[in-house]
């Protein structure tokens, strides 16, 4: 473990020249899970790993997998933490179905994602972790898994990590537990070892973050190495990889997560309007992480409020957008339930309103920190009265960027309150986004009614888009009153009318169905116009639906795949499209939600594929429905 | 809450009524309220247009249809919360906020306190009824316990809120009570309302003729006004009776009634001080039911309780702006999008 202290990247270069030399397989794409306990950095470990890959270009895909509680006694398999991350030289559409490479800082960790390894993948196992109380802990009694067969379809690389890494900071001057702390980084530096990867991105992220702890960052630069070297020097022959960059179109690259993508959606749509962006909230699981990002940009005007309860966030929200503001609100699974009654408000007042639901899988508290698309109808239909409102979806972390920015164009356009569909999957999974130059986006217009004098005002007048005047407070002339009553055509004033109630109805319904002339028509992501089987998703299936289709196609079976953004309203050929093939099959991660809506809309026989198990589905479980259909 | 006077146009009582015709009960108090509030408003200096008047759901949340200025009839309880949206990124409106005992009580409760505690400049005026009108009876969270109505044959067995006290729990920086039938005292203490910077709660006790017919009127009867109600003026004593001839005494932290023509001198009579947390608390407390209490029960008090001066919220929120703004600069969305770190794929 010595010799590399002094000129840590230099050294490495050097021995990454003299490793060319030997034999090494090349793959097309990994599947690697980090995982262990709460406090062993797996996440950090993750995400360095995953700047690399990204920095020696290639493409990728990640998601972290939490535990649901927050302090989880160590070492059960309530505190596993895992870090989920796809790379390759090729496209990557998801964070993969089964890992190539566990690593298991643990016996729960083993246990945890023993199910979810590839056969004949690799285990890296610290073998301090499955000591007799670790294992107790994870459940395995007195049996060891890594001695009693389980292991057996695996390779097991194990190595001592916590061993190793005291070894490496022997005299370093540091505590016991200080030390253990850095035990992440020897399991990162084996890795880098293993797959053949520059350590140059690592290194710098350790001096800058412990620039002001020099015993703290020496000692993290000492174990990566360690790990390192441990790769070179072990006497077992492992093999070492490499992965070639991959084919994906030039540009600049930054990496994105779906809830920093929402918020800095939200953020460019009230820059490019001109408003200032009001976000009303209260926290919840999994779309707090929006909160947290926007509350980081009040310099761009971004007022972020958090509410006492998600009813307080809808209503403050309602409230800004009446004053003039972009204004949204977001939450998850019973929070949105809360809202439901002011997004019937809002839609009567016909003001601008974005609602964000970062959809967990349900019903009541259900599965706070898995994933779902089980409030799809709750969302196009959940409302007391006839009560539309534009429903959108975003397809994979970087779409919820546009998504959001859609859904505030739409809101302002419209005038009217637009859910957008994120999801737990998206919202925590991250993959590589060639941003765009803000130049590039395009512009939302805003037109504050102004008095015309002369002019009786009329707050609910129309337009073509069969939208009515934002007019706000401390315009003069324009003083009116709205409200959630029934109100007269045009006036805005109250109205009881039995025949002036059925026109509004219908009017407010033809507003939301007219949104369809102003969004993109449906085509095939990847296939053919017309054919025998169509795969129809929506939201976060789309990176697995993709990815299956793409495999079955190279089988040569005749499948498209198309994907719904937009479902209330339906894109205007939806209908004229689905009939050009003679199957449709529609991947849910609920009990058939879209499918419904399909069938009621189209009278088709669509097939639904359902999963709800708070996992998003495999691209091999697509894969496998796509080749029994086209047997059929 | 208080508002800057910019130059407005002036503009009259009778420009603030709407061509609405107005749907309260004949009789009901709503009706002095909306009257007293035509009349103070002109006089406040503000631009019309910059007036919002914002109501939840009940025959009190009628109110802003009846007021030509900007309006929202929300949804029942909520109108709190639209208000704090409304103030956070429109600092400079003046807002009124027109809620019932049920409204703002009962199902928006929860952002009554909430508004408080944060302290958005804006003026909350609960018209409290001991009712629910607009659903045509029911006891509400300020009817007093026994209270018969159709969902209490056998009479209610809640413990009924005592608004004040609530509000000065919920650490309200302006409290003050008043009545539908004192259109004078009304006025004052709308204007108090106004004149104070952050959130104002005004208490206005309003006679539901239907269904809760002479919930006060022990406090508004000329027979019985004089002894039963007690009007508040900082830096006097509080006094009251007929001839002010009765007074308040503070015996240790317990009020006692003296009589000033028995012999107590008026040297020894509490003195009131709006802004003495302490003494606002148990003035609060004044709260015996005059008809269920004994002879010695202490009158109810009118006016203001207590003000602080305690920075808004909504001033808070633009400083955090302000201070981001002087340390990074104005957002400049290509950096954002960008992010901190890129790699480039030629
Ligand atoms: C969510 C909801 N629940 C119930 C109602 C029915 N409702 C309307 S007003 C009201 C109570 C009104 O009482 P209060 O706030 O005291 O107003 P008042 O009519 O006495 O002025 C109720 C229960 C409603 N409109 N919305
Ligand atoms: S029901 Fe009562 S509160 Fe409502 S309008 Fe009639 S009198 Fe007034
Ligand atoms: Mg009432």
């Amino acid at each position: 473990m010595a010799g590399t202290r002094e000129i840590p990247i230099f050294a490495h270069h050097l021995r990454a020249l003299f490793i060319m030399a030997q034999t090494q397989e090349v793959l097309d794409n990994v599947i690697i899970k980090f995982a262990g306990d709460s406090g062993d950095g797996m996440q950090l470990t993750g995400t360095q790993f995953t700047n690399t890959a990204a920095l020696l270009g290639n493409d990728l895909s990640t998601f972290p997998d939490f535990p649901a509680e927050i302090r989880a006694p160590q070492g059960t398999l309530a505190g596993v933490s895992g870090f989920q991350l796809h790379f390759g030289s090729v496209e990557i559409f998801t964070p993969g179905d089964y890992c190539d490479v566990l690593v298991a800082m643990n016996a729960a960790a083993l246990k945890a994602n023993l199910r979810n390894i590839r056969k004949g993948g690799t285990i890296i196992v610290n073998v301090d972790g499955f000591d007799a109380k670790n294992l107790r802990l994870a459940g395995y009694g007195d049996v060891n898994p890594l001695e009693n067969g389980s292991v057996d379809n695996f390779r097991v690389v194990k190595m001592d990590v916590t061993k190793m890494t005291r070894a490496a900071l022997d005299g370093s001057g540091l505590g016991v537990k200080e030390i253990d702390r850095a035990k992440n980084m020897f399991v990162l530096g084996y890795l880098y070892w293993m797959y053949n990867r520059s350590m140059e991105h690592t290194i710098k992220f350790i001096n800058e973050k412990f620039e002001k702890k020099p015993d703290i960052r020496d000692a993290n630069l000492k174990v990566l190495n360690a790990g390192y070297n441990f790769g070179e020097t072990r006497e077992e022959a492992t093999s070492r990889f490499s992965i070639g960059p991959a084919k994906i179109a030039p540009g600049t690259y930054r990496n994105i997560m779906g809830n920093q993508a929402v918020a800095i959606g939200l953020i460019a749509a009230a820059k490019k309007a001109g408003l200032q962006l009001f976000y009303g909230t209260y926290p919840i699981t999994p779309a707090s992480d929006i909160l947290h990002e926007l509350s980081r940009h009040k310099n761009f005007n971004v007022k972020t409020f958090q509410a006492e309860d998600e009813i307080a966030g809808i209503c403050s929200a309602i409230g800004a957008s009446f004053g003039g503001a972009l204004a949204v609100t977001g939450s998850s699974g019973p929070g949105i339930a809360l809202k439901t009654e002011a997004m019937g408000l809002a839609l009567m007042l016909e003001l601008p309103l974005v609602i964000i639901n970062v959809q967990r899988g349900g019903p009541s508290t259900g599965l706070p920190t898995k994933t779902e698309q089980s409030d799809l109808l709750q969302a196009v239909y959940g409302r007391n009265g006839e009560a539309p409102i534009p429903v959108i979806a975003a397809a994979t972390p970087s779409d919820c960027f546009y998504m959001a920015y859609e859904a505030c164009r739409l809101a302002i356009d419209f005038m009217t309150p637009v859910m957008l569909l994120t999801d737990g999957y998206i919202a925590n999974g991250a993959e590589p986004w060639m941003f765009p130059k803000s130049s590039d986006l395009p512009d939302i217009k805003v037109n504050f009614a102004k008095n015309v004098e002369g002019e009786k005002f009329l707050p609910y007048k129309r337009n073509e888009k069969l939208s009515r005047p934002w007019a706000i407070p401390g315009t003069k002339g324009l003083e009116h009153r709205i409200g959630g009553i029934e109100k007269q055509h045009e006036t805005g004033n109250i109205s009881y009318d039995a025949a002036n109630h059925e026109f509004m109805v219908e009017l407010r319904e033809n507003k939301v169905e007219k949104i369809a002339d102003y969004i993109p028509e449906i085509k095939p992501e990847i296939g053919t116009e017309k054919g025998k089987l169509l795969v129809l998703g929506w939201g976060s299936t789309y990176g697995a639906i993709k990815s299956a289709v793409l495999k079955a196609r190279e089988k040569n079976i005749d499948v498209t795949f198309a994907h719904l953004r937009y479902i209330r309203p339906f894109p205007k050929n939806l209908g004229e499209f689905l009939k050009n093939y003679d199957h449709v099959l529609i991947p849910e991660m609920n009990r058939g939600q879209l499918i419904k809506m399909i069938r009621d809309k189209f009278l088709i026989p669509a097939i639904a594929f359902n999963k709800v198990q708070g996992l998003p589905f495999s691209a091999e479980e697509i894969l496998t429905r796509i080749e029994e259909l086209s047997k059929k | 809450m208080e508002t800057t006077t910019a130059s407005p146009d002036k503009f009259t009582a009778k420009e603030l009524v709407t061509d609405q015709e107005v749907r309260w009960c004949p009789g009901c108090g709503d009706y002095s309220i909306l009257k007293q509030a035509q009349t103070v408003i002109p006089e406040l200096g503000i631009p019309r247009e910059n007036i919002v008047f914002v109501s939840g759901i009940g025959c009190s949340s009628r109110f802003p249809y009846y007021m030509e200025t900007f309006g929202m009839h929300s949804i029942h309880g909520r109108a709190t919360a639209i208000a704090s949206g409304l103030k956070a990124t429109r600092p400079e409106l003046s807002i009124w906020l027109v809620t019932g005992d049920g409204d703002g009580l009962s199902i928006g409760g929860n952002h009554t306190i909430h508004l408080l505690r944060r302290n958005f400049n804006l003026n909350v005026l609960l018209f409290n009824n001991e009712i629910y009108g607009l659903t045509k009876g029911q006891y509400s969270p300020t009817s007093e316990e026994g209270k018969v109505t159709k969902s209490t044959p056998m009479g209610s067995v809640d413990h009924p809120f005592n608004p004040i006290a609530l509000c000065l729990g919920a650490d309200a920086t302006f409290v003050a009570r008043s009545m539908d039938r004192d259109p004078k005292h009304l006025q004052a203490m709308l204007k108090r309302a106004n004149d104070h910077k952050g959130a104002s709660f005004l208490e206005i006790y309003q006679n539901c003729n239907v269904f809760n017919d002479g919930a006060f009127e022990v406090f508004t009867e000329k027979a019985s006004k004089k002894k039963e109600t007690l009007f508040m003026e900082s830096g006097q004593p509080l006094v009251f009776g007929d001839n002010n001839e009765l007074g308040i005494k503070l015996d240790g932290f317990t009020p006692i009634v003296v009589n000033l023509n028995e012999g107590a001198s008026a040297n020894d009579l509490w003195i009131h001080d709006d802004r003495d947390r302490v003494k606002a608390g148990i003035l609060a407390r004044f709260f015996d039911n005059p008809r269920a209490a004994g002879e010695h029960h202490l009158p109810r008090p009118f006016g203001v309780f207590y003000q602080e001066d305690r920075p808004v919220y909504e001033e808070k929120m633009i400083a955090q702006l302000d201070n981001m703004k002087a340390k990074r600069g104005e957002g400049d969305l290509d950096a954002l999008l960008r992010g901190r770190e890129t790699w480039t794929i030629s």
